[in-house]
């Protein structure tokens, strides 16, 4: 028998409503797995087995009753530390929400554990989703489970790593500029940011918000399907929420079939200085055999590309600077004991409680809104993002899905991204999807000569997440890679 | 765009106490980030409405009715300090007069 913490979430679910095994069986399964595996990879910042067991026992009496929330009643979940779970602390990997407890759960969470789903710990991430590495946590970095002399990607480093090594069979995530899809990739899983809208924030710690999503990492297509079916959908929680009928993703799955769909790949992408010729040529070979399944590959233009990292950062920061203002020692988290006077209290608190990266972006963002410097930085960037969404409508009259590297290169060395504009660079393919609000996902398709995973990112427009899923199922069965765990 | 960011007076603006060591790295590295982000002075952005929202929602609004809020226990426990359990101390905010 297959060991049960190698089930992905489709197969754990069929295994539970077969009666294979219990969810207690499952859970305990996977606990043996973070216990072998965590302490090289470090991906779970908190894991307490005595929660996961308990709701895995209530999950086997209801199933048991004939009272199955779901067919995924039972599945362990892991959950990014800026996602709300009641009743569990909700840090952001940030010393400054030392002590905090989540009093309420996250409309994406509150609608997975509706279907039965057990959350299953606390994952690293870079310190309230600043950073592409994982490196930037405040409390300790996360490595890649496949070389752990590198990094695991960011901001979602511990839900991507977990996912990989097989300590989880699928996470939850945030993306704000590749925060799911970068991670995805390095970590050789399928990682996806939804829509801007199509997954209410509601409960996900702020950082950019007209940026964020919240999404799923998994080790297949049906699994990001499943999830997202899950959590998408309109709540009054959430004013930036869309409204209308979403879903019906994993069953689309079946038709998956890219006879006639037009691959758009843009020309700009691959003249990016520092494009590995490995990546380049992973996802040439996607190209190549989506074209054999019947696909039509066309050269698109996203003119404006080279001016995304630019708009993200400005706009990003801008935005982070106004949200990480809550921060300041009165209703939550740790609060600077010794200071005189409140206006000490919030300088101090701050200076204690938040690390390098983020200090450096409340300062960006502060200065970019700053009187004087509002024109020159931030409204001209909200302009290069009309025009960077402008260039995805003109390329999608032309395509209907964009074919594209997740990042340059394999996952980089730990400490070689340490410049943060270094880092910065590194988001050119991913940035552009938050700031135009469309979807993307990324699918691994290669694996290095050294063992390292490569992704391939698929782009899709607004509202376009059936058909992404599609044709991400078409790569995944054209990369034919199969399900492969690291040694740990 | 050439800048010179005071470092110093926007941690004020942004309510950080910086370190001196602190000003010095961060300034070196943001301004190395400025002098990048000032190639958007290149776009010509005349005519252009900025974006605000991708998907732009506009009068979001609801029904006017009383609902749950949050648990005033659940809320209050993650203050670092209460009175009477439902207040949440702060520091002094009117410093007192010294006759």
């Amino acid at each position: 028998m297959t060991e049960l913490w190698k089930l992905s979430l489709a197969e754990a679910a069929a295994a539970l409503e077969t009666g294979r095994c219990s969810a207690r069986d499952l859970c305990a399964g996977l606990l043996g797995r973070v216990r072998a595996a965590d302490a090289r990879v470090q991906a779970f910042l908190r894991l307490d087995d005595a929660t996961v067991l308990a709701a895995a026992d209530a999950s086997d009496a209801r199933r048991r009753a004939g009272r199955a929330l779901s067919r995924f009643d039972g599945v362990p979940l892991a959950i990014k530390d800026n996602l709300s779970v009641a009743g569990q602390p909700c840090g952001c990997a940030s010393k400054i929400l030392e002590g905090y407890t989540a009093p309420y759960d996250a409309t994406a969470v509150a609608r997975l554990r509706e279907d039965g789903f057990i959350p299953f710990g606390r994952m690293n991430m870079d310190e309230f989703a600043m950073g592409s590495t994982t490196e930037n946590s405040g409390v300790r970095p996360t490595l890649n489970p496949w070389d752990t002399s590198r990094v695991p990607g960011g901001s979602s480093g511990g839900s991507a790593a977990a996912v990989a090594a097989g300590m989880a069979p699928a996470a939850l995530g945030s993306d704000t500029g590749g925060s799911i899809r970068q991670p995805a990739g390095f970590c050789g899983v399928v990682g996806l940011k939804p829509t801007y809208g199509l997954v209410s924030r509601y409960g996900l710690v702020a950082f950019a918000s007209s940026l964020d999503q919240i999404g799923p990492l998994t080790r297949t297509v049906e699994d990001a399907a499943i999830l997202l079916d899950g959590m998408c959908g309109h709540d009054p929680m959430d004013s930036t929420s869309l409204p209308g009928r979403h879903g019906g993703y994993a069953a689309a799955l079946a038709e998956a079939d890219v006879r006639g769909l037009r691959i758009g790949l843009p020309r700009e992408y691959f003249e990016v200085a520092g494009l590995a010729p490995e990546v380049r040529q992973a996802v040439e070979n996607m190209a190549a055999a989506l074209e054999q399944q019947g696909a039509r590959r066309v050269e698109v233009s996203l003119p404006r590309s080279k001016y995304a990292i630019a708009t993200y950062y400005i706009i990003a920061t801008a935005e982070a600077s106004a949200n990480l203002a809550r921060f300041d020692g009165i209703r939550y988290g740790a609060r600077a004991p010794d200071a005189a006077n409140l206006l000490e209290t919030y300088r101090q608190t701050r200076a204690r409680g938040f690390g390098d990266e983020v200090k450096r972006r409340i300062i960006l963002g502060t200065y970019v809104l700053s009187s004087g410097y509002y024109d020159a930085y931030y409204l001209r960037a909200q302009k290069a993002r009309t025009l960077i969404r402008q260039d995805f409508e003109a390329a999608y009259r032309d395509c209907d899905v964009i074919l594209a590297p997740v990042a340059p290169t394999p996952a980089p060395r730990r400490g070689e991204l340490s410049d943060p504009l270094q880092m910065y660079l590194a988001d050119i393919y991913t940035i552009s999807v938050n700031l135009a609000g469309i979807c993307g996902i990324s699918v691994p398709c290669a694996v290095t000569g050294g063992g390292l995973p490569v992704g391939l990112q698929l782009i899709g427009p607004a509202l376009g997440e059936t058909r992404l899923l599609q044709t991400a199922r078409a790569v995944e069965q054209a990369a034919a890679l199969g399900t492969r765990f690291p040694n740990l | 765009m050439k800048t010179n960011l005071d470092v110093r007076y926007v941690a004020d603006l942004a309510r950080i106490d910086l370190t001196a060591d602190e000003a010095h790295r961060y300034g070196a590295q943001l301004d190395a980030v400025l002098d990048y982000v000032g190639q958007l002075a290149e776009l010509d952005v005349a005519g252009l409405e900025p974006t605000a929202h991708a998907m732009p929602l506009v009068n979001v609004l609801r029904e006017d009715r009383a609902g749950d809020s949050l648990p005033r226990a659940g809320v209050l426990a993650n203050a670092p300090a209460v009175a009477d359990d439902q207040f949440i101390q702060v520091p002094p905010v009117i410093e007192e007069e010294t006759p």
